[in-house]
């Protein structure tokens, strides 16, 4: 599969591109700004063993150059060594990572695949029937889209959490609550979901309904849906001929699409101090705890582009003419 | 070629001239003028903003404080703690609307109207700029891309690619971070916004210029003689018009969310940190969230500037949405919809495959007729 | 709504009668489509009678825009919104099973979306010009092979259908194994025939086919409607075939209409069409095409270009462009009336005004009226 070792080799070097930068970015910058760092990790509790790592990962008295760090850096990388975090009790990149990065996961994972099917089917109506009752969704969806992640966050907590009460406001679960597998802990983590999740669904969704729309009407023109027609088959079987067309766009454009959404839920998780990875980057880069925040990048950007992959996967298996290309 | 009835109104897309010489035609379309409307009150209220606004955004209205001096008279005056001067303590419920305040107060009792003023021009500023040079770069490298192929096709191609494939978000916040001068100026936010949004624009350009390459009036340009530049610039950029007018809504819109978003994690600067950045609709919200402001129903502070966000979105998605059915005209409502089909007095539903048959005589449906009748002429 | 199969029907015994006698298996009458409504809308086709015989390959010509693709579109309600039918009849004629009484002739502008389903492609099918774009690019030949056989033959198991697909394929010079290919595995000519072997899978009674050839090259276009002749032979099926080269339609067609601007100019046997036209259009219309042998003449064609269907000429049409024109051509629109007792017809004030016709348009009809296409192939 020619078409998919490509993929992977474009995506390592995009995975290249992503982590270089944010490897050289501190230091390039004017200033000090490693000392800095280290300054500020003393004073918020880096224990001594904890500036010794970072004096050696910023190479304070490893006077080599920059190009040599850089290997360094790559080596520590490929043996899953992404720092220590000083902010967090000196606690190392990787298991913070591996603690907050299933909230974000299944939370993004669950909302995203809602959101995508939901708004698919709506837009493959809209495109269809043309004209009809619901054609009101369309400016509905349009605004929608234009409201940003975070707003439409408190404007549900406003509206679900504080004037209904119907859910709680903040948190990933009941912190009252010890962790474990009891049922009120799960239910708890359900419970403390649903705002969140709704956010998600209730932004993104928007999108995927215009533009499969959209993507619909393009493709309803073609010779061979009416000739679909003109074979007699049934309606349903006609709305999928255009339909299983219609969507392979909406593939081909998950790159995009994805990084909206990991966005949105970024700041989702802000508002609602839901313990994902994005809140993990936000607390990192507010406490200015480098390696956390150049950990966590790392991880998320690696994460996304193998969501992207699985994607190209598909596109590959629902589109004949891509297998072809190679 | 004559005129072909399908092709006039089913066209995918209006033949491309050479020369550029035609007007650009702006449709009459009530979503561009609705789009055009809102984004002209906001421009405005963008120019004459600080002008109009009643406080300065900043201001802490000292009638509107409660002044509790807590170490004793004569040790307050003059301190500054956390941004509130000394001898004033923030207001455990920040005002709602009155008179004085159309919008209501801040917790520290700054006029929510009068941030609102000063932070559309900023906000405006920065989504336009980093929309205008999204769009630049995603022209520079997506028309090279498609006209130039090859190799330079291949490289240009990647760039675009790996910047589509990063995560915007994280990326910004990682620039924001460590870059200097983002905290502080708007051109400096607005280049790094720019520096995230302008890879998609620049693929749909490069597929575009692609099709339009092996096009006959660009072929033919070629064998003229026509410098490469030459033929670019004036062959190939006036049919790509629509498209980036199209790509720099899109932009924008993006760089209107990226940069609000910043502002809210605090990445863009604050107007309270020395030296101050720039007052934003993001900055509001972001003071909302600190001061844990949502669920204690303070309306008025967090809703206007989220409103306003949205409105300028929509506004930017409606221009778009008018340019997509201008470029793609089977996005048009053309002739047969349920509001035309009211107006002329018949109800039907138009289905693709079921043509609509209006009136007409029922004639008896004759058998099978025989060997020829002797017809007539067609004449009833 | 039940998809009952067939009757069983008798055995073709090919036509080879001449189109004079064969029964009517589609007419036409007085068919108007518009594209639109009320005062905007354009007038498309206007009182257009067709009357297709069984056996019989009727041809339609005329340029682009004229009208004859959304007549055959309409015809069998297939015209895409904003097409509306304003009135006339289509009537199909099943054909009669010998021993039983026929099925009832149908008007398919009255008929209901399961009627229509029920005779679409089981008795009258389409083939498009573009097969590339008239064949599903996501899905197998097979498969569309197999959800045409499911709908309309569903007492046959996958295995059977499969078998069918492999008869029809090879029915047109393709192997079996193409049914696992994609349609952009193939090229044009393959592409065509698995249309047309698409089209024959139910044995229908009628084929209409708009353009089937025009964007094949010259060779393939050949080996295609030579192979579409040899199964109109053996099948035995009734042909409208439209295009605008009216060099095909002489040696393919028994009858040939003429279509300007949504009307019938003229309609005769083709022999007598191709040696003796009638009509000014159609006598520009040989003109315009150079022979392969005979003596070198200046080339003709028409001055001028088609019309725009929504400002028509006054009166007749076709009157700017005509050589022969009259005051009267100018004033009244002339109607498809018969010529003296050949049967022939024309619209044209020259031969039904009174005034005196040209030397060009009263040439005599050639002596063997009677010859059918095939035979005339076969003199080639």
């Amino acid at each position: 599969m020619r078409f998919i070792a490509r993929r992977v080799g474009f995506y390592a070097i995009a995975a290249w591109v992503a982590i270089t930068v944010s490897f050289f970015l501190p230091r390039m910058v004017p200033g000090d700004p490693v000392a800095g760092i280290i300054a500020n990790a003393s004073i918020h509790g880096c224990n001594p063993y904890c500036v010794k790592a970072l004096e050696l990962e910023f190479g304070v008295f490893n006077h080599s150059s920059l190009l040599v760090q850089y290997l360094q850096y790559w080596g520590n990388l490929f043996h899953g060594n992404l720092g220590v975090s000083y902010f967090e009790s000196s606690q190392p990149v990787t298991t913070l990572v591996a603690a907050y990065l299933p909230w974000t996961i299944g939370l993004l994972g669950v909302a995203t695949v809602i959101s995508f099917v939901l708004g698919t089917t709506i837009g493959i109506f809209l495109g269809w029937r043309r004209g009809s009752r619901l054609d009101w969704v369309v400016p509905g969806a349009t605004f929608f889209q234009a409201i940003p992640y975070f707003f439409l966050a408190m404007v549900l907590i406003e509206v679900f959490a504080s004037i209904l009460k119907w859910f709680p406001p903040q948190y990933g679960y009941d912190i009252t609550l010890t962790p474990g597998w009891s049922v009120g802990y799960i239910w708890s983590i359900i419970d403390h979901a649903m705002l969140p999740a709704f956010t998600v669904v209730l932004a993104s969704a928007a999108g995927f309904i215009l533009g499969m729309r959209n993507q619909m009407l393009t493709t309803m023109d073609e010779d061979f849906v009416l000739v679909a027609r003109a074979k007699g088959l049934h309606s349903g079987r006609v709305v999928w001929y255009a339909a299983r067309n219609a969507i392979l766009p909406s593939v081909s454009n998950f790159s995009l699409a994805i990084s909206l959404v990991v966005a949105g839920q970024l700041l989702v998780e802000v508002v609602f101090n839901y313990p994902g990875i994005g809140y993990l980057l936000f607390k990192a880069v507010i406490n200015h705890d480098y390696p956390l925040v150049q950990g966590v990048f790392v991880v998320i950007v690696l994460v996304v582009l193998a969501a992207n992959l699985i994607a190209d996967v598909v596109y590959a298996f629902i589109d004949p003419r891509a297998r072809q290309e190679a | 070629m004559s005129t072909n009835v399908t092709t006039l109104l089913t066209s995918p897309e209006p033949a491309p001239t050479s020369r550029g010489s035609r007007a650009i035609r702006m449709p009459r379309s009530p979503k561009i003028i609705a789009g055009l409307v809102i984004l002209a009150v906001f421009a405005v209220l963008a120019i004459i903003g600080p002008a109009i606004s009643p406080y300065s955004p900043n201001e802490i209205n000292q009638n509107w404080v409660k002044i509790t001096c807590q170490q004793g008279p004569g040790l307050c005056i003059g301190e500054i703690k956390d941004g509130v001067p000394g001898g004033y303590v923030p207001l455990e419920v920040p005002l709602g609307p009155s008179a004085a305040h159309p919008l209501g107060t801040t917790l520290l009792g700054q006029d929510v109207w009068s941030q609102l003023l000063n932070s559309t021009r900023p906000t405006l500023v920065v989504a336009f700029l980093a929309g205008l040079v999204a769009t630049a770069l995603s022209i520079l490298i997506g028309v090279s891309a498609g006209y130039l192929g090859g190799s330079a096709d291949e490289g240009l191609s990647l760039l675009s690619n790996v910047f589509l494939a990063i995560p915007g978000l994280p990326l910004l916040i990682v620039l924001a971070s460590y870059v200097p001068g983002a905290d502080t100026s708007v051109i400096v936010i607005g280049l790094i916004v720019a520096l995230t949004g302008w890879a998609y624009g620049s693929r749909v350009l490069r597929a575009q210029t692609l099709s339009l390459r092996n096009r006959d009036f660009v072929e033919a340009a070629r064998v003229s003689g026509e410098g490469r530049l030459r033929i670019i610039l004036a062959e190939v950029m006036p049919n790509l018009l629509p498209i980036i007018a199209s790509s720099f809504l899109f932009t924008t819109l993006y760089a209107i969310g990226a940069y609000v978003s910043l502002a809210f994690l605090g990445l863009a600067g604050t107007p309270t940190s020395s030296p101050p950045g720039p007052w934003n609709w993001g900055i509001m919200l972001q003071q909302v969230f600190d001061n844990n402001a949502v669920n204690t129903g303070y309306w008025w502070w967090w809703l206007p500037p989220g409103i306003c966000i949205a409105l300028v979105g929509t506004s930017l998605a409606l221009l778009n949405f008018g340019i997509d059915e201008f470029i793609n005209p089977r996005l048009r409502a053309v002739g047969l919809t349920r509001k035309a089909a009211r107006k002329a007095g018949i109800s039907f539903r138009a289905t693709l495959g079921f043509t609509p048959v209006m009136g007409g005589r029922k004639a008896p449906v004759a058998p099978a007729s025989g060997s020829d009748d002797g017809r007539g002429g067609s004449s009833r | 709504m039940s998809e009952m199969s067939p009757p069983a029907r008798a055995p073709r015994t090919p036509t080879h009668s001449t189109a004079r006698q064969a029964d009517p298996v589609l007419e036409i009458r007085g068919l108007t489509v518009d594209y639109g409504f009320g005062t905007e809308a354009v007038h498309a086709v206007v009182d257009c009678d067709l009357v297709l015989r069984r056996g019989q390959v009727l041809g339609l010509a005329g340029e682009s825009g004229s009208g004859k693709s959304t007549l055959s579109m309409a015809a069998i309600r297939l015209l895409r919104s904003p097409g509306v039918i304003t009135g006339g009849e289509v009537l199909f004629h099943p054909r009669p099973v010998e021993g039983e009484s026929s099925d009832p002739t149908i008007d398919l502008l009255r008929a209901d979306e399961a009627e229509l389903r029920r005779v679409r492609w089981s008795e009258i099918s389409v083939v498009f010009q573009s097969a590339l774009n008239a064949l599903n690019p996501v899905i197998t030949i097979g498969a569309q092979f197999d959800d045409l056989l499911k709908v309309h033959r569903p007492h046959l198991s996958s295995t059977e259908r499969w078998d069918r697909g492999v008869e029809l394929l090879e029915m047109v010079g393709m192997t079996g194994e193409r049914l696992r290919s994609y349609s952009h595995e193939l090229s044009g000519g393959m592409r065509q025939r698995a249309m047309i072997a698409m089209a024959l899978a139910l044995e229908p009674q009628v084929m209409i086919l708009d353009e089937p050839t025009t964007a094949l090259d010259v060779v393939t276009q050949r080996e295609i409607l030579e192979e579409l002749m040899g199964l109109r032979d053996r099948l035995g099926f009734a042909a409208l075939f439209i295009t605008h080269d009216l060099s095909l339609l002489v040696e393919l067609a028994d009858e040939i209409v003429v279509m300007y601007a949504g009307r019938l100019m003229e309609r005769a046997p083709a022999a007598s069409l191709f040696r003796a036209p009638r009509v000014p259009y159609t006598y520009g219309l040989l003109h315009c095409f150079p022979p392969m042998h005979g003596e070198r003449k200046p080339m003709e064609g028409i001055p001028g270009s088609p019309p725009d269907l929504r400002a028509l000429p006054s009166g007749c049409s076709f009157h700017p462009r005509c050589p022969w024109a009259m005051e009267r051509c100018r004033k009244e629109t002339p109607v498809l009336t018969r010529l003296d007792a050949s049967g022939r017809e024309a619209a044209c004030w020259l031969h039904s005004g009174g005034a005196t016709v040209p030397a060009e348009l009263a040439l005599a009809d050639p002596g063997d009226r009677g010859s059918s296409a095939a035979t005339r192939r076969v003199a080639r």
